[in-house]
């Protein structure tokens, strides 16, 4: 086996869900709250549409994108990092692009995704 | 003073505790031997002979034979296509130190370092050739409008006219870039993996993918 999958192996997460760009995916992210011995995990989930995946072994990434009261929030996720408990994908989109930045200059009902079929 | 050699196979990452991504090189530390020893009586000074990697043995030049075959580690009856070391480096240490190894004997990474530990790192950095003095000296170069013409990536005046009139020594001017010996200190071994006789240190170290590192104990890491 190549060295650099031995190396990562162990580090990478193996049930993921197939999800890309388009996708409405619900991330639930660990969140410690204090220090030391008074330290409290919680999760946390952020909703909202993946604008793109870059796929690069351990250090792939995706981006989310969601209007939280009326501002666009993206944020940017390590795909294997040990602080995601879960993805889920709520609601799957059919778009062109695997990019979807267009999606930042639109708002309202023009901001819409067709649903994807799934033959 | 402890050490092995290793061959860098390159950069990854790994996550830590609090989810934070580490940037890691891989090196490869399989095979390391006690080829040798230097002795006070015999040599003027006491250090350990380690040897890395692998070669036929019909490429090794007469002296390197004779070295190897003297310390046992060769015998007359082996085929010129068996294998043997093929770097050979000194660490120096005290006399105590050198007596808890013996000549033959395996140096394994998991067994000399711990995780965590603060390591120095040797290596032969990647060669540039005769570079100019913005990629070597990291100069700004000249402005590209204002009239300048011809004189785009030039150094600049080095030095005043009649008084001194030499230019001082050590003045950063274009010359050879890269292809030096490069000492990193006070790396962290961020992960040991014994089976596969890797370990994982903290950044980039010097030298292109398959060069040949040291690896040290740290002469100025903080005792913890």
């Amino acid at each position: 086996m190549n060295w650099r999958n031995v190396v990562t192996q162990e580090y990478l997460n193996n049930d993921l869900p197939n999800f890309r760009a388009g996708d409405t995916v619900r991330v639930s992210v660990k969140i410690t709250e204090g220090e030391g011995a008074k330290a409290r995990t919680r999760i946390q989930a952020f909703e909202g549409i993946c604008l793109r995946r870059h796929n690069e072994g351990i250090s792939s990434t995706f981006t989310v994108r969601k209007i939280s009261s009326n501002i666009g929030v993206e944020r940017i996720f390590p795909l294997h990092s040990p602080m995601i408990d879960n993805i889920e994908v709520v609601r799957e989109g059919k778009v062109r692009q695997s990019r979807i930045y267009y999606l930042r200059e639109l708002r309202g009902k023009k901001a819409r995704i067709k649903a994807r079929n799934r033959y | 003073m402890k050490g092995i050699l290793g061959q860098k196979l390159g950069m990854t990452a790994i996550y830590g505790e609090l989810g934070t991504q580490i940037p890691v090189t891989a090196v490869y530390v399989g095979g390391n031997k006690v080829v040798g020893k230097r002795t006070q009586e015999r040599d003027g000074y006491t250090a350990l002979i380690v040897g890395f990697g692998e070669q036929k043995i019909h490429r090794l030049n007469k002296p390197a034979l004779g070295f190897l075959k003297k310390q046992g580690l060769i015998t007359d009856e082996q085929e010129q296509t068996e294998k043997t070391v093929r770097h050979l480096r000194e660490f120096r240490m005290n006399a105590e130190e050198l007596e808890s190894f013996e000549v033959g004997q395996e140096l394994k990474a998991a067994e000399m370092f711990n995780l965590g530990e603060k390591i120095d790192i040797s290596g032969k950095s990647k060669g540039r050739g005769f570079t100019g003095v913005m990629k070597r000296h990291n100069f700004s170069g000249t402005k590209a409008s204002h009239g300048v013409h011809e004189f785009f990536r030039h150094g600049g005046s080095i030095g005043c006219a009649t008084y001194p009139a030499r230019v001082f020594k050590n003045k950063k001017m274009p010359g050879q870039h890269g292809n030096t010996r490069t000492t990193l200190q006070n790396i962290l071994i961020a992960g040991i993996l014994e089976e596969e006789n890797i370990v994982l240190l903290r950044g980039g170290l010097p030298g292109a993918n398959g060069g040949v590192l040291e690896i040290k104990k740290a002469i100025k890491a903080r005792r913890s």
